[in-house]
């Protein structure tokens, strides 16, 4: 054979291995984050013998920050409750806004939802969340504060629940907008054909033609608000007690890490017990994940 | 009017509102946050000293440049291979939930995974490496997913023109295929580069959150205060904003600064989601135009 | 007789579960233009395009018997892809340039075949386009962008292309069923010209384009070679009563 072609065919078959080496890299670095994570997250149960349900379901936190010095308590409940109850109220202040915008932008006004509302969930998007925090810390905490006068001034779980809304609802409106667009016209049509009005067909016709698609969505900003880190911890006044209102202040479990790994001794309870928190994190993430996959190959199938 | 009716007329009305609700946010949003940043506006805030925020933008200028020196070849690479090379099956599948995942698992845990494998059990202290390593995991998702949409949606005529000419596949895809998707594939990098100067989270104990840097070194790569020294700890501008917070009472300014800083990454955030609308306007009127 | 310079030999064609081509014999004569006629969906494409090899692309394609170009079997393994590729070349039935310049898109097959002087380069993009006929539109814009041609100028360069990499065959996918009747009569000068040359095999849907360019017709029926023979014989005499249906217009 020529030079030429066996020179191709050898280099063709070395950028195949290049390729399928960039896929593996990408599957061994997740699998490794898993396992780094699922390593040093396991500690403060199998170094310093804590059981998974003091971490889980109690609210003694007082572990020790010594190198080697294990026997305090490691009960996360507060940090834990304080992420969920944060998450979900966020949500809920969200999702009107959010379904309200994505259907606002197919079903009502498609031009300005094209010219104007794309761009600005593009913007909402790429603004920094340090910068939303900064916002919320400045401006919104202020608000609240001067409006209800709470004991410890704004930094509360409101606060928080709002940055978080501001934060997924771009995330939330442009997948529920996708679904609602991936409708097919002919539902609109039969139903407009037996004289339904437009809030009448988008109520009992397309939405929930769409509820799936908005599943992911929810799903989608849920993930990215039980992550989100530094703004929250800037509005939520980081106290190790449960919130007892709206108004009062608490602690995530990120705001908690964010705020403590790097203070406390490596090795030490405290740090381990704070890496659990990180491998919970890691969990409940991947968790979403795969339930956002499991709702997309459904939508796929049907 | 039917009941039916006036129902209509006042669900449209609530959509109207909420709509213009949203967009009237924004407006105020990136206003009241440029404006406050121009507001307490001060001329040292653009140096390199005391209450300046020049080191903080050159480190994350450097320390997204890093970052995508490693990320757009894995992502591109990998992008290429669901595109061209994955074959349905097992593998396929973790490859895809692999890829979710490492663009939806929250930064932090990123980040804590960067601390650990870069910081922890390399004995390192803070350093930009760490950091850009890090935000490049956060970007090569973005570039893989663009990368593969990218050549998945080139005409099928461009391959076989190619091959039918002789080449080999590899030499498909980097000579016509990779080039020919390349305005996409931008968007991807420019989204990814967007990504990187906004984050905080995944830096707090990679990159470190101090500076210390001597211009005169600049070109003395392995000196400790070399600006281009990439194991020196590199605090970036949004996590600049996050040590002003706590740092407020030690500097008067620190509000001042925080809102400057703030003002110029929703500025940069604007400038990016602006370009990547662009090129993929401009590709869209190329697909469309046709000839 | 003159030799064959490809050879079909008891060819059955499968996609998956899908048999699209039965015991398909065919000699194919040198500096002959053959045209392969047939409704759509008859499998003339899918026999032109295991010619070179072009269905290894689609996924479940199965392919036995055997077709030998110069008497070596394309499919086992004595040639390899690349080489056979280059050696029989292709035109589409969209015109399909690469986004780059006209010069590239010319240059693109002798670059990757190993050629890197700009001189020879030069020459192969010359010789190449006015073989095409088409030096003397472009000439003056080889280093503008082949898009912005018109359908019947890309279609050219495309021959031009599949040209630079001095193939001995030249497959024709119903190259002019995306063209204007202008264009279409200057692209059937063109292949008359070419077989000089080369030998060409052309896939039309157009029976008048078969009667007047090629020398030997085949007409396909789904998934049968009905009918091979000289392009005069089967078009004023047929043998087979469907190929006679066929060209008066009565089905397909």
């Amino acid at each position: 054979m020529d030079k030429v072609v066996q020179k191709a065919i050898a280099k063709d078959k070395r950028w195949r291995a290049v390729y399928i080496a960039c896929g593996l890299l990408i599957v061994a670095l997740t699998l490794l984050m898993g396992a780094f994570l699922l390593y040093q997250g396991s500690q403060t149960f199998l170094k310093a013998h804590h059981s998974v349900w003091e971490f889980l379901f109690t609210s003694d936190w007082a572990p020790l920050d010594k190198t080697g010095m294990f026997g305090g308590k490691v009960g996360a409940a507060i940090y834990i409750v304080g992420s969920l109850e944060t998450c979900l109220l966020g949500l809920l202040i969200c999702l009107p806004f959010a379904i309200g915008s994505a259907v606002f932008m197919t079903e009502i006004s498609p031009k300005i939802g094209e010219k104007f509302f794309r761009p600005a969930t593009e913007i909402y998007v790429s603004i920094p969340s340090v910068v939303y925090g900064w916002f919320g810390l400045t401006k919104l905490v202020p608000i609240i504060r001067n409006a209800f006068h709470p004991k410890m001034g704004g930094f509360s779980v409101l606060a928080a629940s709002i940055v978080l809304a501001i934060m997924i609802f771009p995330t939330i409106t442009t997948v529920a907008a996708d679904a609602i667009k991936s409708v097919p016209n002919s539902y609109r049509e039969g139903a407009y054909g037996l004289g339904a009005t437009r809030w009448q067909v988008i109520g009992k016709v397309v939405l929930p033609a769409a509820s799936g698609g908005i599943l992911t969505g929810v799903v989608l900003g849920l993930a990215r608000a039980i992550g989100e880190a530094l703004a929250v911890a800037m509005v939520i006044g980081m106290t190790r007690s449960f919130a007892t209102s709206l108004l009062s202040p608490t602690s995530t479990l990120t705001s908690e890490i964010a705020a403590d790994m790097g203070n406390t001794a490596q090795g030490g309870e405290y740090n381990l017990a704070l890496w659990s928190m990180a491998l919970l994190l890691f969990v409940i993430s991947i968790v979403l994940i795969i339930l956002i996959h499991k709702l997309d190959n459904g939508k796929k199938e049907k | 009017m039917s009941r039916a009716k006036i129902k209509d007329r006042l669900m449209t009305g609530i959509f109207y509102a909420i709509g213009w609700i949203m967009l009237a946010f924004l407006l105020y949003l990136m206003l009241t946050i440029i404006f406050d940043g121009l507001k307490g506006f001060q001329w040292d805030f653009l140096g390199a000293a005391g209450n300046g925020i020049f080191n903080q933008f050159f480190n994350t200028i450097y320390l997204v440049f890093l970052s995508l020196l490693v990320s757009v070849p894995i992502g591109i690479g990998a992008g290429v291979y669901l595109a061209e090379y994955a074959k349905e099956g097992k593998f396929l599948t973790i490859f895809e939930i692999s890829i979710e995942s490492l663009s939806s698992l929250p930064s932090i845990v990123i980040g804590l995974f960067g601390y650990l494998a870069f910081i922890m059990w390399t004995g390192m202290s803070w350093n930009i490496l760490a950091g850009a390593l890090t935000i490049s995991i956060l970007s090569i998702p973005l570039i893989t997913t663009e990368t593969n949409n990218a050549i998945r949606s080139l005409p099928v005529e461009y391959k076989e023109g190619s091959l039918s000419l002789g080449a080999t596949k590899s030499e498909t895809i980097r000579k016509v295929l990779i080039p020919a998707a390349m305005p996409q594939i931008l968007t991807g990098v420019i989204m990814a580069a967007g990504r990187g100067f906004g984050e905080a989270a995944a830096l707090l104990y990679t990159s470190g959150q101090s500076t210390y840097i001597n211009w005169q070194n600049f070109w003395k790569v392995i000196s400790p205060s070399s600006p281009l020294n990439p194991f020196r700890s590199g605090e970036t501008l949004a996590l600049h904003i996050w040590a002003m917070r706590t740092e407020g009472a030690l500097n008067p300014s620190a509000t001042q600064i925080a809102n400057f800083t703030s003002a110029v990454l929703v500025v940069l955030a604007l400038l990016f989601t602006l370009v990547t609308r662009r090129i993929s306007d401009r590709m869209r009127k190329r697909n469309n135009g046709g000839n | 007789m003159m030799e064959d310079k490809i050879t079909i030999k008891k060819l059955n064609l499968y996609y998956s579960d899908f048999h699209a081509l039965h015991d398909i014999n065919v000699h194919i004569q040198k500096n002959e233009i053959t045209a392969f006629i047939g409704p759509s969906g008859c499998g003339k494409s899918s026999l032109l395009r295991s010619l070179n090899r072009m269905n290894d692309l689609v996924e479940g394609c199965r392919i036995d018997g055997s077709i030998k170009l110069d008497g070596t079997d394309i499919y086992n393994g004595d040639l390899d892809v690349t080489v056979l590729r280059q050696r029989v070349g292709m035109v589409f039935q969209r015109p399909n340039p690469f986004p780059m310049s006209v010069y590239d898109n010319v240059a693109y097959g002798p670059r990757i075949h190993g050629i890197t002087e700009k001189k020879e380069l030069d020459e192969i993009v010359e010789t190449s386009l006015k073989q095409a006929a088409i030096w003397d539109d472009l000439k003056d814009r080889l280093k503008k962008s082949a898009l912005g041609l018109s359908g019947g100028q890309q279609q050219r360069l495309c021959i031009a292309r599949a040209l630079a990499v001095k193939p001995e065959v030249l497959l024709m996918d119903e190259p002019t069923s995306a063209l204007d009747p202008i264009s279409t009569s200057k692209i059937e000068e063109l292949a008359l010209e070419l077989k000089k040359n080369y030998t060409i095999v052309i896939v039309t849907h157009n029976m008048q384009q078969a009667v007047r360019i090629s020398d030997k017709t085949g007409f396909f029926l789904l998934g049968d070679l009905v009918e091979f023979g000289e392009t005069d014989q089967l078009f004023s005499m047929p043998k087979d009563e469907r190929t006679e249906k066929y060209i008066t217009g009565r089905f397909g």
